[in-house]
């Protein structure tokens, strides 16, 4: 079976669409982030975490009821099921939370801690300096390997898909509130590693034409390389998101965070593989006023428009 | 089939083997995280006060302390590991009560008698002995004994102190302030107060195990009942058996008898992955958990890039057999940079990375590693031993 027969679309002329799509959605990210920044998670800020399961149902207006008489009423309170809690508050200390786990039993129900995290501000700032340094390292690491088996020009568009995938899905998270906690933190780093897989595939595949199709255009043979690779590489990315979305839908709350990170990842780096990083080449190779191999012999036969 | 072919095959199989020896029974073999089994993990750091800078020896001894602490609350298979300069790493597995745990852990302990002055008499330097016990009139109390010269110094302040009150305090607050009657040479006291029997248990065991040189801050605490734990462990097993359903069924759907091969990969793939992670006795998390349910995704995309390679050399009317050999040799190179990156990444979040998040970065890693192999050896045996019995037609 062969989903895209006959392939050939072309990318190469869609290029501009393609670019102020992504330049969209990234600018959309970034005027949610200027105006509303990050909602970092305790790991990063500290801050105190109970998940809390009471044998009774309870409603999130009367557990703020309680908080707000520790002056706590500006907590998140996140409900899971009619008798689970997730509370988010500012860092308290252990005979805090005993008060007001001994006042939730007096006047709601008998809550079992789940799961209790207390974290001070000083491991958020070890932390927030741990994964940049993650990611720098990530990001050198990846540039270097890129540069070491293509060429330089091949590894710079590879590491900007990439931070353009990074910037969706760090805009989005901005955008729909949601927490950074260090687990997704390890998504990006994930999304860091394998979306450059795709964009690899079709560079390998370019290469390929290069070496064996000297005749025709740059420009051609890119679309022709995503074309020709398009169903793996849209399979691969299908095979990687179904355990990622049954991981969204079964794995439970503490990874739901993390699979939607990877989820969007997933996404928003197979879209620039195909359409952004390949292509970005071409712009390269303008401003820099490169002539790239097979290019120079048909330098008179433009791409149709 | 010839010798080698024989050999190959058969190494597969004491790979699959030696994995299914080390992981299997698997609630014996794999090490599970605090946030799979419940547990506290906690990181104190100490602080200098201005009685107490920290040096190195301080943060040795009160190491020290907090082990004969957590000892004496029975935790079984503690970790308790100094971290750099200041920090001390606390992993408390099953931990029931991990409020007073903490609680217990971090208290500096500093017991001193003072006078009306307020000046320090004596400390719980000298103690050799503290339990809790109950009065006449069934209170509890908590008895103390000095050794030698800790009863010379406590006689010394009670005899200088007789018809005065000689207050206890623990950390700076008072516990009671008892009026000293006469003298008390033997080196006994008993402290009342308002203790619940729990309470004065928890004192005389901070006395007992003596108290911290400096004081000592609680920077980190998680901890998760052991119900959640295992509420964990049965959400990531059934996500990960939905995602690996899929993905066979997906590959059966689209490559028919290459499916079918890529599925047994896959499977093989598991089993070294699990087989790996006791082998190596790595500690399994939740995010550890993900990392394997992701790899099933990823597991089959070298096998999808060996695929779409052979079809396209089929196309190109090339034999079956040539096809394959192929096939493998251009997309190895593909399929060697993909997963060369994807640990490039894992390594950088091992590295930097903590608790169940370095879980994460190891079953990615291994996953990598062991898919690799499946996809790679595994898949060729087999579409070896096959491409003799069927055509291109029935198996693609």
């Amino acid at each position: 079976m062969d989903l895209f027969k006959d392939k050939n679309f072309n990318f190469i002329k869609n290029r501009k669409i393609a670019y102020t799509i992504s330049a969209v959605i990234i600018l959309v990210g970034l005027i949610s982030f200027i105006f509303h920044g990050f909602n970092f998670g305790i790991d990063f800020i500290g801050g105190t975490l109970l998940q809390l399961r009471f044998d009774k149902s309870v409603s999130t207006a009367e557990i703020r009821k309680v908080l707000g008489e520790f002056n706590l009423s500006q907590s998140t309170i996140q409900k899971l099921s009619e008798n689970e809690f997730v509370i988010r508050t500012e860092n308290i200390d252990s005979e805090k939370r005993k008060e007001i786990l001994s006042v939730l039993k007096e006047k709601l129900a008998n809550p079992e801690v789940l799961r209790m995290e207390a974290v001070g501000p000083v491991i958020g700032e070890d932390l927030k300096r741990l994964s940049l340094y993650a990611l720098f390292f990530a990001f050198i690491g990846i540039i270097l390997y890129v540069t070491l088996r293509f060429e330089f020009k091949f590894s710079i568009v590879s590491i900007l898909a990439l931070l353009h995938d990074c910037l969706i899905v760090l805009g989005i998270f901005s955008l729909l509130r949601k927490e950074i906690t260090i687990q997704v933190v390890a998504a990006i780093l994930t999304i860091i590693g394998y979306s450059v897989n795709n964009t690899i595939i079709i560079l390998d595949r370019l290469r390929e034409n290069i070496k064996f199709k000297t005749r025709d255009i740059f420009e051609n043979l890119i679309n022709l390389s995503i074309n020709q690779t398009l169903t793996r590489t849209i399979f691969t990315t299908l095979t990687t998101i179904f355990p990622i979305l049954t991981l969204y839908f079964f794995g439970g709350i503490i990874l739901s965070d993390f699979a939607l990170a990877l989820l969007l990842g997933m996404v928003a780096g197979t879209y620039s593989s195909v359409f952004i990083s390949s292509p970005l080449l071409i712009e390269w190779n303008k401003i820099f006023k490169v002539h790239q191999k097979g290019l120079k012999i048909n330098e008179k036969k433009k791409v149709e428009k | 089939m010839n010798w080698t072919k024989t050999l190959r095959v058969a190494s597969v199989f004491i790979v699959i083997f030696v994995a299914l020896l080390l992981s299997l029974p698997l609630n014996e073999k794999i090490n599970l995280g605090l946030d799979l089994q419940g547990g506290s993990h906690i990181i104190l750091e100490c602080v200098d006060t201005p009685n107490a800078p920290v040096d190195n020896d301080a943060v040795n001894r009160a190491l020290e302390i907090i082990r004969n602490r957590i000892d004496q609350l029975g935790v079984s298979e503690p970790v308790i590991q100094r971290q750099g300069l200041r920090r001390i790493l606390v992993q408390l597995p099953g931990v029931e009560d991990p409020e007073t745990a903490a609680e217990i852990i971090g208290k500096t302990a500093l017991l001193e008698f003072k006078n009306e002055d307020g000046e320090t008499q004596l400390t719980g330097a000298h103690l050799i002995n503290a339990k809790a016990s109950f009065d006449q009139f069934s209170r509890s109390i908590v008895l103390i004994e000095f050794d030698k010269d800790g009863a010379k110094e406590f006689g010394e302040a009670t005899k200088n102190n007789v018809g005065k009150i000689l207050s206890i305090t623990l950390d700076g607050k008072e516990i009671t302030h008892p009026r000293v009657e006469e003298p008390i040479l033997n080196g006994k006291a008993e402290i009342t107060g308002s203790f619940t029997v729990d309470s004065a248990k928890q004192l005389a065991l901070l006395l007992r195990s003596g108290a911290l040189p400096v004081k000592v801050e609680i920077l980190e605490n998680r901890s998760v009942g052991p119900t959640l734990g295992r509420d964990s462990i049965t959400k990531g097993i059934r996500a990960g058996i939905a995602g690996l359903i899929i993905i066979l069924i997906f590959m059966l759907i689209y490559y028919k008898g290459f499916g079918l091969i890529a599925d047994f990969a896959l499977v093989v793939c598991m089993i070294l992955i699990v087989g790996a992670l006791a082998g190596l006795k790595a500690t399994l998390t939740l995010p550890g958990i993900a990392g394997i349910i992701l790899t099933i995704g990823m597991a089959v995309d070298a096998n999808i890039l060996i695929f779409e390679r052979i079809k396209e050399e089929l196309k190109l009317e090339k034999t079956f057999r040539a096809s394959i050999d192929a096939g493998f040799n251009k997309a190895f190179r593909s399929i060697l940079d993909a997963n060369v990156t994807t640990l490039i990444a894992a390594i950088a979040l091992f590295y930097f990375g903590s608790g169940p998040i370095k879980g994460f970065a190891v079953t990615l890693s291994v996953g990598i590693l062991a898919s690799m192999f499946t996809a790679i050896v595994v898949t060729k045996i087999v579409l070896e031993l096959v491409t003799n019995k069927f055509s291109s037609k029935t198996l693609l």
